[in-house]
């Protein structure tokens, strides 16, 4: 069967061990080799196959804000839930976001929906379309996150329901774009980082070669990796060597679906509905131009004009570091509320919620001998 | 077209009707026909193991099963997990005004067979009708009573060294109720579990040296396994690489961001034994329709008292917690 060979040659290779031992002879009588991974799904993968243990203390792996429900802050949140208590309306969102709390502790889109608003799941933006469209009697607002990777997908919604005359239907949109937050974060003097594993769906989409100003202009090593475990182990083998060997260097490991230009019809169709514009990220501030707008032509479709939404920071819970959390600074672990007052049955921040998120991760996948 | 109206919950003629012309044709036995206000069993030879389960899986009809073959497996089960040999069922309809009676013959159809199959018998019941939208489609409530079979069945039988076995490979119902929803943008063979355990767990006591029994239902075989060690004195180690999981499951949860660990089973059967007897509950498994695929796929332990430790292919180890939150509503 394809899958069979498939998802078994990236997940166990007897060549694991040998890049297991070479990493750790490497690494050995040196500093520990600092890498961030700024993908979510990097996250999750890393502490499912329990990467982190299995490589420390040699090489030490820091989650980035790479999780785009972590990074959405709260007063988004709270715009998403004001939102969803308008009569008339529908909110239509991917999973992830409905168990994460506004800027009061408790308050998420799973209690709204208990308590009778319409909130419903989808997979797609394009589930949210098909929603409108079955639905002429509501309003379905989209909650658009994600990054460069779902841009596409999310613009290409829109333009079905423009030149269809789908007129109930609108994104709220929380898009990020990578490069101004990575650089921002790279920028912030207590940066300690070393290598950076870069995100493969997003350079699906933007292109390897989008990630080529990390070596460029900061002198660090960057490896576009797929999220199996030995891929992430293969790219995390090719950035040791070129920090130990002091070359920095762009490099594409997933080469099965990531080439250097990316994919430019998905980039033109996102270019055409979406602007880049200032944006707020949980941990990192406002940004400028680090997120994405609907651009005039497409106001009608924009929930924020449409419903007149606040776009306010909002209040983080108190004690939650998530902010930290997510420019790398503080492990989960090393959170006080982290597995105490801050659980996924009972998260409070976002980084405990999301599938993505580094504490969730943590919590989850937690080692063994923790 | 014919269909459930609320006249066929009034307890007057349509009920009737309802009963005489579709429930006891399908269920007929000696202790149903007498339609009494309950039925009057047999007395029972050893003590009585009793259980009960609800049904509100959506959409009723999923690959490999339904709501009225997973309402009989459930109850039977249990049942069987609890170390009894099932007898009868009683089987509460709630129907939803406009239910296509031909939806209702198929589930009745399904309940019969599976009945048949696991060799219960339908002795008493009851049948509901709520207004259109109070509803989605059919519930069912199934009861059940068996006679205990294999006593002292359980955690407190657990010993460090005993062996962990699975009957086949995991979630494959959770990933075929996923893919009837239409929530995957795929199509492909997956097909439910769904199947009584009558036998298998017959099989696996007759070998002998079994600590215990579980079906891993929702919050599939990580939360189980938790719930064997959680709070007590051992431990249990896992070996991922040695979890059967069918690709088909492993490609649908992956695109979901699901774990298979956590899918629900509804014809799957966890045992421990102790490690001298498993190889025979093994072999006994594999002669056996459902249990072809039983495999050892872990060992109990007491190095990390009230932990389920997964030790991974690239030989990292974690803990495999429970369940949190729904990982997929109505999935049963």
């Amino acid at each position: 069967m394809l899958c069979e060979t498939w998802l078994n040659a990236f997940r166990r290779t007897p060549g694991a061990a040998r890049l297991v031992e070479d990493i750790r002879r490497r690494t050995e009588n040196r500093a520990p080799v600092r890498i961030m991974e700024i993908c979510g799904t990097h996250t999750m993968a890393i502490a499912k196959a329990g990467l982190r243990e299995l490589l420390a203390p040699g090489v030490e792996l820091i989650s980035g804000p790479g999780c785009p429900v972590c990074v959405t802050p709260a007063g988004d949140m709270d715009a998403a839930l004001a939102l969803s208590a308008r009569p008339g309306v529908t909110l239509a969102t991917y999973g992830d976001l409905l168990r994460v709390p506004g800027s009061v502790r408790g308050d998420t889109l799973l209690r709204r929906r208990a308590a009778g608003a319409d909130v419903r799941t989808v997979y797609s933006a394009a589930g949210a379309v098909e929603l409108a469209r079955t639905n002429p009697d509501r309003e379905v607002v989209f909650l658009g996150v994600g990054f460069e990777t779902t841009a596409p997908g999310t613009a290409a919604c829109v333009l079905d329901a423009a030149e269809n005359g789908v007129a109930n239907f609108s994104v709220f949109c929380l898009l990020k774009r990578t490069e101004p937050a990575l650089r921002a974060l790279l920028n912030a003097p207590d940066c300690g980082v070393d290598a950076l594993l870069c995100p493969g769906h997003v350079a699906a989409v933007t292109g390897a070669d989008a990630f080529g100003f990390l070596p460029r202009e900061y002198g660090l090593p960057a490896v576009v990796a797929g999220f199996e475990a030995v891929d992430v182990l293969y790219a995390v083998w090719r950035l040791v060597r070129m920090v130990c060997d002091g070359t920095p260097a762009l490099e594409n490991e997933y080469t099965r679906l990531v080439t250097a230009g990316g994919n430019a019809a998905a980039r033109t169709a996102g270019d055409k509905v979406f602007a880049p514009a200032d944006s707020q990220w949980r941990g990192l501030g406002e940004i400028p131009n680090s997120g994405l707008a609907l651009r005039k032509e497409y106001a009608p479709f924009d929930a924020a004009a449409r419903y007149a939404l606040p776009r306010q920071a909002g209040t983080e819970p108190p004690g939650c570091r998530c902010g930290q959390v997510i420019r790398g600074a503080l492990r989960p672990d090393e959170c006080p509320l982290f597995g105490k007052l801050c659980r996924p049955e009972d998260p409070v921040g976002p980084c405990m919620v999301s599938g993505e998120g580094a504490c969730a991760a943590a919590w989850k996948y937690r080692p063994a001998d923790a | 077209m014919d269909m459930i109206t609320l006249d066929h919950g009034s307890g007057g003629l349509r009920t009737a009707q309802l009963i005489e012309e579709i429930l006891v044709p399908a269920f007929g036995n000696a202790a149903l026909n007498a339609l009494g206000d309950g039925a009057v069993l047999p007395a029972l030879e050893g003590p009585p193991v009793f259980s009960t389960d609800s049904f509100v899986v959506t959409p009723w009809k999923f690959p490999g099963g339904d709501i009225g073959k997973l309402a009989v497996c459930g109850t039977v089960n249990d049942l069987c997990m609890a170390g009894g040999k099932p007898l009868y069922l009683s089987l509460a309809l709630i129907l939803e005004e406009g239910l296509p009676m031909d939806d209702l013959r198929t589930v009745v159809d399904s309940i019969a067979r599976t009945a048949k199959e696991a060799g219960v018998q339908i002795v008493t019941g009851d049948t509901k009708v709520v207004e259109r939208d109070s509803a989605d489609g059919l519930y069912i409530n199934t009861a059940g009573i068996g006679v205990l079979r294999a006593p002292g069945l359980g955690r407190a039988a657990l010993c460090p060294g005993d062996a962990v076995l699975i009957s086949g490979s995991v979630g494959c119902h959770g990933a075929a109720v996923m893919m009837a929803r239409g929530e995957l943008p795929v199509e492909g063979d997956l097909r439910s579990d769904c199947r009584p355990l009558h036998d298998l767990s017959a099989a696996a006591l007759a070998a002998g040296g079994v600590r215990i029994l579980r079906d891993p239902t929702r919050g599939g075989v990580a939360t189980t396994l938790n719930e064997f060690v959680e709070g007590g004195p051992l431990c249990i180690d896992l070996e991922e690489e040695a979890i059967p999981v069918d690709e088909p499951v492993a490609a649908a949860c992956d695109l979901l961001g699901l774990d298979p660990l956590y899918a629900a089973c509804e014809g799957r059967m966890l045992a421990v034994t102790a490690p001298e007897s498993a190889e025979a509950v093994l072999s006994a498994l594999r002669a056996l329709p459902g249990g072809e695929g039983a495999c050892r796929i872990g060992t109990v332990g007491d190095a990390r008292p009230g932990r389920v430790v997964l030790h991974t292919p690239l030989g990292g180890s974690r803990i495999l917690g429970k369940l949190t939150g729904a990982q997929l509503p109505r999935i049963c």
